[in-house]
C-alpha cells in the first residue's frame, strides 16, 4: 500500500501515474453509466455531470479562499483574532512598503511596456515575408518557464570583477561602451527594474499575438480609404490602427497586469526577494512558508485578490462590449 | 482573458490578393525594418547566449564570455552528461512528466462533463452556477495554498503526487469549464436535436456528436495546461515532497546553489526547456487559438 502514496522507483512512479488516470476514468465512467439511465429525474444527470467539478471547486477554491480571508485577521498561528493588525503592519512597516512600491512598479511597467512593444512589433512584421518566423522568435519566451527565463537573464546580468573578462553580456556591453561593470541584481532600486525586464521579455509575445490577430481583423476598406486620403506610416498607426484595436489593447493590458501581480517565480529565482526586490506574490510565499507568519501571508494573498478583482471585472465588461459590437 | 477576436477575415484572402495588399500596406521603411530587427535580436540573444554556453567546455565558460565562441570555437556535450548524472535533474525531469500527464488529462475530463451540462442541459440555477464557476477564476492560487496544505496534511496525503495532481486539477477547472463551454455552445443545436430524436442519451450525444467536434478546443486547452503545469513552480514548492519535485523547482534551487557553475546551470535549464519548446513549436497553431479564445491563466 505504501508505494501507492510513496512510490520510490521510476517504474513504481509511472505505475502510480497510470493508476491515477485509470482510477479517475473509471469513476467518471461509473458516474456516467449510472446517470444515463432513461426515466431518471432531470437533476440526476445534472448532478452527475456537474457534481465532481463543483465539489472540487468548492473544496479547493471557495473554502480555502474563505479560510484565508479569515486567517488574514488572525495571528501567525491562526489562533487569536487580531483585527486589522496584519494589514496595518503591511501598510506601515518600512520593509512592506518597499514590497508594495515594487509591486506597483511591476504592475504598471510590465503591462505598458510589453503591450507597447508587442503592438509595435505586430505592426512592423504584419504581412511581411518573414512574419511567421519573426513572431515565433518573440513568442518563444512564453513557452519556457519563468524559472528558465530567470536563469537566462541571470546569466545576462552576471558580474565579474572589471579586471577579469566579463561573462555576462550586459556588463560586457557596458565595458565596450567604456563603463564599469555593475552588480545589476544587488543594487536597489535598479535591481527591481532589471527583474521587470525579464517579465516584459516573457509577456511581450502574448501582447504581440493577440494584437496581431486584432490588426488582421481591421477591415481592409478602412485601411484602403485612409491610404486614399494620403494617411500612411506613423499617422496610419496612430489614427487608424491603434483606435481600431483599442478593445484588444485594454484586454491585453489588464491580462498582463493580472499575470504580473500573481507571478512570483522571477523574484524567487533571481534574488529570492533579497536586496529590496520582493513583490507581494513573493512576499506571500516568504511570510507563509519561510517565516511562519500565516496571518501576514494570508493578508498579502487577500491583497492580491483585491488587486486582481477589479481588473477581471473590467476585462469582462470589455469583452461583453466587444462581443456586442460584432 | 481576451475577447475572441475574429481572425477569419484575414484568412479568406487568396495569396495573390494578400501579396497585392502587402505591397501597398507595408511600413517597410528602413527605419521600421531596423526596429523590427532590433526587437527580434533583443528577444533572441539572451536565450542563444545560454544555449551556446550549455555546449561550451566548463573551463571556457568560466574564463570568457559566450560571444567569444565565434572567434575561439569549442564545443562539448559534457555539461549535459554531467548535469544528467551528477544531480537530481534526471529524477526531477521524470517527476515533471509524472506530474504533468494526469494534471492535464483529469481536469479536461472533468471540465468536459461540467461544460456539457452548462451548455446543453437545462436546469434551474444554471446561469447562477456558471457565473459562480466563472467568477472563481479571479481567485489567485496564493489565496488557497495554506488551507489546502493544512487539509492535505490532516488527511495524511501531504507530500505525495496525489495532492499535486488534485491541486493542479482544481486550479485548472474554472478556466477549462469556461473555455470548453464556449466552444460547445457554438455547436449547432440542430445536431444535438437530431441525435436526441434518434433516441441518443446524454452519454451518446457527448461521445458521438460533441467529442469529434471538440478536438481542436481540447487540444488548445491541453497545450495551455501542459505548459502551465510543466512550467509551474509555486504549486510544486507548496505541495511536492523533495523527492517528487519537478524540474522547475530543482532548477530554481540550483540557480542558488550552483551560483557560478554556469556550464551546469545552462545545460540544466535547457533540459527543462526542451519539452515545452517541442510541444509549443509543433502545436503553436492550437496554442494561439486557445489564447485568442480567452485562455490565459496567471
Amino acid at each position: 500500500m505504501t508505494w501507492f502514496l510513496k512510490p520510490e522507483t521510476l517504474p513504481e512512479k509511472f505505475a502510480v501515474m497510470l493508476l491515477a488516470v485509470l482510477l479517475f476514468a473509471m469513476i467518471m465512467g461509473l458516474v456516467l453509466a449510472v446517470v444515463d439511465r432513461p426515466r431518471l429525474p432531470r437533476w440526476v444527470p445534472v448532478v452527475g455531470y456537474l457534481g465532481p467539478a463543483l465539489l472540487l471547486i468548492i473544496f479547493g477554491l471557495l473554502w480555502p479562499g474563505m479560510l484565508t480571508i479569515r486567517n488574514s485577521f488572525y495571528n501567525a498561528t491562526s489562533t487569536d483574532y487580531i483585527g486589522l493588525a496584519n494589514y496595518q503592519q503591511i501598510f506601515t512597516d518600512e520593509g512592506f512598503l518597499i514590497v508594495l512600491r515594487n509591486t506597483v512598479f511591476w504592475v504598471i511597467l510590465v503591462p505598458l511596456v510589453a503591450t507597447a512593444l508587442g503592438l509595435i512589433y505586430a505592426v512592423l512584421v504584419d504581412r511581411t515575408r518573414v512574419e511567421k518566423l519573426a513572431k515565433t522568435l518573440i513568442f518563444l519566451p512564453m513557452a519556457i518557464s519563468m524559472v528558465g527565463a530567470s536563469i537566462i537573464w541571470k546569466f545576462m546580468y552576471e558580474y565579474r570583477d572589471p579586471s577579469l573578462p566579463q561573462i555576462g553580456l550586459l556588463n560586457q556591453v557596458v565595458m565596450w561602451l567604456g563603463g564599469q561593470p555593475q552588480q545589476w541584481l544587488l543594487n536597489p532600486p535598479l535591481n527591481t527594474f532589471m527583474l521587470i525586464v525579464v517579465m516584459i521579455w516573457i509577456q511581450a509575445g502574448f501582447a504581440m499575438t493577440v494584437l496581431s490577430a486584432a490588426i488582421k481583423a481591421i477591415p481592409d476598406e478602412i485601411v484602403e480609404a485612409a491610404k486614399v486620403d494620403g494617411v500612411t506610416g506613423m499617422k496610419l498607426f496612430v489614427n487608424i490602427t491603434v483606435p481600431s484595436v483599442r478593445p484588444a489593447i485594454i484586454v491585453v493590458l489588464t491580462t498582463i497586469a493580472m499575470g504580473t501581480l500573481k507571478a512570483f517565480d522571477i523574484v524567487y529565482t533571481m534574488t529570492g526577494g533579497n536586496f529590496n526586490t520582493s513583490i507581494v506574490a513573493n512576499e506571500f510565499y516568504t511570510q507563509s512558508f519561510n517565516q511562519g507568519q500565516r496571518g501576514l501571508g494570508a493578508a498579502l494573498a487577500v491583497l492580491l485578490f483585491i488587486a486582481v478583482t477589479p481588473m477581471i471585472i473590467y476585462n469582462l465588461r470589455q469583452m461583453r462590449i466587444s462581443e456586442g459590437e460584432r | 482573458m481576451s475577447a475572441s477576436i475574429p481572425v477569419e477575415k484575414a484568412r479568406k484572402l487568396t495569396r495573390k490578393e494578400k501579396r497585392e495588399i502587402d505591397s501597398k500596406n507595408r511600413l517597410a521603411s528602413p527605419v521600421a525594418s531596423l526596429m523590427a530587427v532590433v526587437i527580434a535580436v533583443f528577444w533572441t540573444i539572451p536565450t542563444a547566449g545560454l544555449l551556446i554556453t550549455s555546449f561550451r567546455p566548463s573551463s571556457d565558460v568560466r574564463r570568457t564570455g559566450w560571444w567569444t565562441v565565434f572567434v575561439d570555437p569549442g564545443f562539448t556535450l559534457k555539461n549535459y552528461a554531467d548535469v544528467l548524472t551528477t544531480s537530481n535533474v534526471t529524477n526531477s525531469f521524470f517527476n515533471s512528466i509524472i506530474i504533468t500527464i494526469p494534471a492535464v488529462v483529469i481536469p479536461i475530463l472533468l471540465a468536459l462533463l461540467a461544460a456539457y451540462a452548462f451548455a446543453w442541459i437545462d436546469f434551474k440555477g444554471r446561469t447562477f452556477l456558471f457565473a459562480f464557476v466563472f467568477a472563481l477564476q479571479v481567485v489567485p492560487i496564493q489565496v488557497t495554498l495554506i488551507p489546502l496544505l493544512t487539509q492535505y496534511v490532516s488527511w495524511g496525503l501531504a507530500n505525495t503526487y496525489w495532492t499535486v495532481w488534485l491541486s493542479h486539477t482544481i486550479f485548472a477547472l474554472p478556466l477549462a469549464i469556461y473555455l470548453l463551454h464556449n466552444f460547445m455552445k457554438e455547436i449547432p443545436r440542430s445536431l444535438i436535436e437530431a441525435a436526441r430524436v434518434d433516441g441518443a442519451g446524454h452519454v451518446r450525444i457527448f461521445f458521438q456528436v460533441m467529442m469529434p467536434l471538440l478536438v481542436p478546443a481540447i487540444a488548445s486547452f491541453a497545450i495551455f495546461q501542459f505548459l502551465w503545469v510543466w512550467n509551474d513552480l509555486l504549486v510544486a514548492l507548496t505541495f511536492s515532497a523533495p523527492e517528487y519535485m519537478p524540474i522547475t523547482a530543482v532548477l530554481a534551487a540550483l540557480s542558488g546553489s550552483y551560483g557560478s557553475r554556469w556550464y551546469l546551470l545552462a545545460a540544466g535549464a535547457f533540459v527543462a526547456m526542451v519539452v515545452p519548446l517541442i510541444v509549443f513549436l509543433s502545436l503553436q497553431r492550437y496554442f494561439v487559438r486557445g489564447m485568442l479564445a480567452g485562455g490565459v491563466k496567471g
